[in-house]
């Protein structure tokens, strides 16, 4: 990249050692040319050179092959990497064949015919100074008649090759299916996915899909690049069919239910939904899907009910907390808890109570009960909060029970900023003592860590509590009181 | 706590000539449309860009005025439109709606497109296909590389991961190959290069013919050894939370192409600052490698310091005074601007983490990764999703109790996953079909449906791509092989042992000396042997596609030159401020120093991200 001007014996090492090896593969290429004539019968070129003679060789850039304009935007685009003009009587030396050129593009076969035509110095340098093209160079060399024959018949390999380095190609010849595979193929073991896909791109027009879905089965590489191609271009129904022709079902079910997020009317994307009800998915999925359906249905329900209560006032509950959102597309559980919060104690007969969505989703108790806490605390209905935990025995006892342990609850009531005298009653809750202490303390719940040190008899802990809390408060006699009496048993 | 470096440790080369080459060629590019011209930018290049370029250089060219691709309808009054775009097909549709737009209303302009590093023949194709091909003309910016820091230097290319590993698509595999090949051409010729995967392997060939199509002239080596690592040979790593201060700042305010945004709760006045992170910030470059816990410390011990050199002030003499504001109160100025600033996001920091229970989370990562208590890890993550917390925590933690524990029972998966729809959406079964296809987030298979499939498809096609297929298929089926792997190379240090964070004994200190980064300690060990001798049962479980291969320069390299101890590493796939840092230790307890090249610096949500499939 940085190169200076190569000094002189550089130079020559490398233009001796590039003469040779050209002498050399000319040899070669004559004579794997003839071998191949020979075996081959070679498809006449006739036809196609004399249409291409009637066209003016045009570059990508649209000007004329050769003109000067061209010719001068070749020169910069290969002098490009090195950002220094080279001098033009040495050959070219790759330093940077990182850097792609300019000049690719599509049936541009003519291109390179064109630079051999007009001799321009500087295209034949170009390839004399690029190694990798060194075995086609011969054909520059080669009487103009002769040339025409093979100037196309590049390997799937060289073409590949050519490729990869953004210079002309041309994908025409490759007309039976099994040239057509073995240049897939061959893209393939370049792994350079930019050249998969291009290659894939011309058997998708040249072929037929059901022939190209049948080759794509056993290879497996290319098949994933012309899958991506497909989405990135947003040929559904041509990937419905591929994958259903691949057997995979539950990936067409799936690409199929992903065109839900495109639809923004809520009514549109709910029959839409219903419709991918009938798709292969695989048995769990198809069930999430029913419940999207389902949901989106219900949703729709509530928020056409909902928006009409706000808006004529009826209900203090939307006066008060006004809604923030529209129900619509939200999650199961948030639905939930927007149910838990305006919805409470509905009939499970309405499809909004909160019972009801409990049912219809199969939801399980400790989700039930964390989503229900955290809308009642959040209104601070301490009360239902209560009720959630309450459970009756059969001698009509009630206790509080939780599917998960107390000290979360206290840490979800917190979060809600739940006042000290409920926190402490979940805080009591707490079986294990020294989790229970810790708790307290956090949350200042003075009564629980006193009554908890006089159960555990820890008289010493006691007194250094009684140093912590203000002297003369409440807390501070009820320690008073308890040091002083004589029918503890102290431990300590 | 500031590491002294080793008096043998090698100089870095200089990068910055990377970004001259990407500006001047980017420049010439600007030329090739002359006359006034309206430049569209693609949103994450404007980054990049900022980095090497500035408006007034791309004014210098003829650049009237500046957007950002919007995919909408433009409003630009110029005659010429010049597009700077990443090759996505996304883009090169909004450009052809754009051209198709003006021909509908006889509007006559001038359009080109760079696409930067390169282009697609599929984008090209597109153009044809639209009816512009030849109205627009295209060109390449082949800006590979980034130099972010002194030894990251960065392709910024987030969807490599996506594109290579999800999907399958190799377009990125041979632009690996040029980066590589540029870092050849200026600071090699490299002497080893190791390497590890299959996107690695398919890299360093594509490197390797594009030297061999090229000319290697006889230089002095900058850069000696290159290891290559594919991202998916290490995911666990990549999901832990970063506990190290960088990581950790990458993780909480994102990190932007080297630069961060710090809003009003870390500026403590009403508006946000950016800031640029890396060696020139000379507070930023003592923390970047520490420990969290050891941050503060670090911080208040500087304050004091600060303190006490301003003091000085009091009770000098006019002269003194002079020179005292002169020389060195700029300095502790900008010290001070530094200070405060980091002193802030630290504080800012370490209130979001204990508002989530910092603690807890980080005791169940560790719990995993050690493979202790997972029943109490999956009730943890099951009310983590329960409770609605970030959707993209949930699903890291549900990926590393896959990664660690090779797949999810069949009914902890359904269960979770039913969980996991109902709290955050069910159009998350797209996403939760990706993870699974990356092998991220999987059910345990019983063992031998695969092999059954695999002899029924064998069977119907000949023997080489049969090979293929059960490649293909090992990647699907591939198994992390966690608990084995963290065995035999020690990666899970005992629990039991107390682990000094302040002195740190290993790589480990970036996790909290709770798991040394797999990706890390397989270069480490690599480098240790000269190659995989020893190795077999770690590559075997790491799906194999290793190799260690010498350069003919190589041979003779055997006296230990300063440029056999740069090693440039290059992640395929990304890689993480805390693996950095991880490199960073080891090169100074080895005398080593490390470039790390990456295709872009990841962290978990940015992985995670990249699989969402919820969106329109």
């Amino acid at each position: 990249m940085t190169r200076g001007k190569p000094d002189e014996e550089e130079y020559w090492n490398n233009s001796k050692f590039k003469a040779f090896t050209f002498d050399d593969e000319d040899d070669d290429f004559t004579k794997l040319k003839e071998s191949k004539r020979a075996v081959n019968s070679i498809r006449s070129l006739v036809e196609e050179e004399d249409e291409e003679d009637d066209v003016e060789k045009v570059s990508w850039s649209g000007e004329p092959v050769g003109s000067i304009s061209w010719s001068v935007k070749e020169t910069e685009s290969s002098n490009r990497s090195t950002g220094e003009v080279r001098d033009q009587s040495f050959p070219k030396i790759h330093t940077a064949p990182s850097l792609p050129k300019n000049s690719s593009g599509y049936s541009l076969s003519s291109l390179f015919k064109g630079k051999a035509k007009t001799g321009s110095f500087q295209s034949f340098s170009e390839s004399f100074g690029d190694p990798s093209i060194r075995n086609y160079a011969p054909e520059l060399r080669k009487p103009k008649s002769e040339y025409k024959d093979y100037v196309s018949d590049w390997t799937p390999e060289e073409t590949v090759k050519r490729m990869q380095q953004g210079k002309v190609y041309s994908l025409e010849k490759f007309r039976s299916l099994q040239d057509k595979l073995l240049l897939l193929d061959e893209a393939v073991n370049a792994h350079d996915g930019n050249v998969i896909t291009a290659v894939l791109i011309y058997l998708k027009k040249s072929l037929s899909k059901e022939i190209l879905f049948r080759e794509l089965i056993t290879r497996e590489i290319a098949l994933s690049h012309y899958i991506h191609y497909l989405k990135e271009i947003g040929e559904q129904k041509l990937l419905v069919e591929l994958f259903k022709s691949l057997d995979r079902t539950e990936d067409m079910a799936l690409m199929q239910y992903r065109d839900h997020l495109n639809i923004r009317d809520e009514n549109k994307r709910r029959d839409f939904l219903k419709n991918c009800l009938s798709l292969p998915f695989s048995p769990d999925d198809a069930t999430h899907v029913q419940d999207h359906y389902t949901l989106l249905e219900r949703q729709i329900i509530i928020e056409a009910n909902d928006k009409q209560v706000e808006s004529s006032g009826q209900a203090d509950i939307f006066k008060k907390y006004p809604r923030k959102a529209s129900i619509l597309n939200m999650p199961i559980i948030t639905t939930l808890y927007y149910s838990c919060f305006y919805h409470y104690g509905e009939s499970d007969g309405t499809f909004s109570s909160p019972a009801n969505i409990r049912k219809t989703f199969r939801i399980s108790d400790k989700q039930f009960l964390l989503t229900c806490l955290g809308a009642r605390a959040k209104l601070k209905a301490w009360f239902d909060v209560d009720a959630l935990f309450t459970t009756k025995n059969w001698l009509g006892y009630t206790k509080k029970r939780s599917p998960i342990g107390f000290h979360r609850i206290v840490d979800i009531l917190q979060k809600n900023n739940a006042p000290v005298q409920v926190l402490q009653d979940y805080v009591n809750l707490v079986e294990d003592a020294e989790q229970k202490i810790s708790l307290a303390q956090k949350y200042k719940c003075h009564d629980v860590i006193i009554n908890t040190y006089r159960d555990l008899k820890d008289r010493q802990q006691l007194i250094v509590y009684r140093g912590k809390v203000e002297r003369g408060s409440s807390e501070y006699r009820k320690i008073e009181e308890i040091l002083s009496n004589s029918q503890i048993r102290w431990k300590n | 706590m500031a590491h002294s470096v080793r008096r043998d440790a090698p100089e870095l080369p200089d990068f910055s000539l990377l970004k001259r080459l990407a500006r001047d060629q980017l420049i010439y590019l600007l030329e090739q449309l002359p006359g006034r011209k309206d430049l569209f930018i693609e949103a994450d290049l404007m980054s990049p860009l900022d980095r090497i370029a500035n408006v007034i250089t791309l004014k210098q060219h003829d650049v009237d005025k500046l957007y950002k691709v919007e995919y909408k309808p433009i409003v630009s009054t110029s005659d010429q439109l010049c597009f700077l775009i990443r090759p996505r097909i996304k883009t090169v549709k909004w450009i052809c709606d754009v051209v198709n737009t003006d021909k509908a209303f006889g509007r006559f302009r001038r359009y080109k497109i760079i696409f930067s590093p390169q282009k697609f023949y599929a984008c090209e194709n597109l153009l044809e296909e639209q009816g512009i091909f030849g109205d627009v003309t295209t060109d390449e910016w082949s800006f590979y590389l980034l130099p972010l820091d002194d030894d990251i230097i960065s392709l910024e290319l987030p969807e490599f991961f996506r594109d290579n590993f999800l999907e399958g698509d190799q377009r990125w595999v041979r632009t690996a190959g040029s980066a590589l090949h540029l870092l050849h051409s200026v600071y090699g010729p490299f002497s080893k290069v190791y390497g590890i995967g299959r996107c690695s392997k398919m890299a360093y060939e594509s490197w390797r013919e594009q030297v061999e199509e090229g000319e290697q002239r006889a230089r002095q080596a900058e850069i000696g050894n290159v290891f290559l690592i594919d991202r998916d040979v290490d995911l666990v790593t990549p999901l832990c939370s970063q506990v190290v201060y960088e990581g950790l700042v990458d993780d909480i305010f994102r990190i932007k192409c080297g630069c961060v945004e710090f809003g009003p709760d870390v500026t403590s006045s009403d508006k946000s600052i950016k800031v640029m992170l890396n060696s020139q910030d000379k507070v930023f470059n003592e923390i970047r490698n520490e420990h969290f816990s050891q941050v503060f410390g670090f911080l208040s011990q500087k304050a004091r310091n600060l303190q006490t050199a301003y003091d000085k002030r009091s009770g000098m003499d006019i002269k003194q005074m002079k020179t005292f504001v002169s020389e060195e109160l700029k300095g502790l100025k900008q010290e001070h601007r530094l200070l405060s600033l980091h002193i802030g996001a630290s504080e800012s920091m370490m209130k979001k983490k204990t508002k989530q229970d910092f603690q807890e989370l980080l005791k169940t990562e560790h719990s995993l990764l050690e493979g202790f208590e997972i029943r109490e890890c999956i009730s943890y993550i099951e009310e983590h999703i329960n409770r609605q917390v970030s959707m993209v925590e949930s699903m890291r933690l549900l990926c590393l109790l896959s990664l660690t524990e090779n797949g999810l029972l069949p009914k902890d998966y359904r269960s979770l996953k039913a969980q996991f729809l109902q709290s955050y959406g069910i159009d998350h079964l797209l996403t939760f079909s990706n993870l699974k296809q990356l092998g991220l987030l999987v059910e345990q298979q019983p063992g031998e449906t695969l092999t059954v499939m695999e002899s029924r498809v064998g069977k119907l096609v000949n023997d080489k791509t049969a090979g293929k297929l059960t490649d293909a298929f090992s990647s699907l089926s591939k198994k992390s092989n966690f608990r084995a792997l963290g065995r035999r190379l020690n990666l899970v240090p005992k629990s039991d042992e107390e682990y000094d964070l302040r002195v740190p004994r290993d790589m480990a200190y970036i996790f909290s000396g709770a798991y040394i980064p797999l990706s890390c300690k397989l270069i480490e060990q690599v480098l240790e042997r000269d190659g995989w001798t020893g190795l077999e049962e770690v590559t075997r479980m790491l799906n194999g596609h290793e190799f260690a291969v010498t350069g003919s320069n190589g041979s003779d390299a055997r006296v230990k030159t300063d440029s056999q101890r740069i090693i440039l590493v290059m992640f395929l796939g990304g890689c993480t401020f805390s693996e950095i840092s991880a490199l960073r230790f080891l090169g100074r307890e080895k005398g080593l120093k490390f470039i790390v090249v990456t295709t872009a610096i990841t962290n978990s949500a940015r992985l995670l991200e990249s699989m969402l499939d919820n969106h329109a």
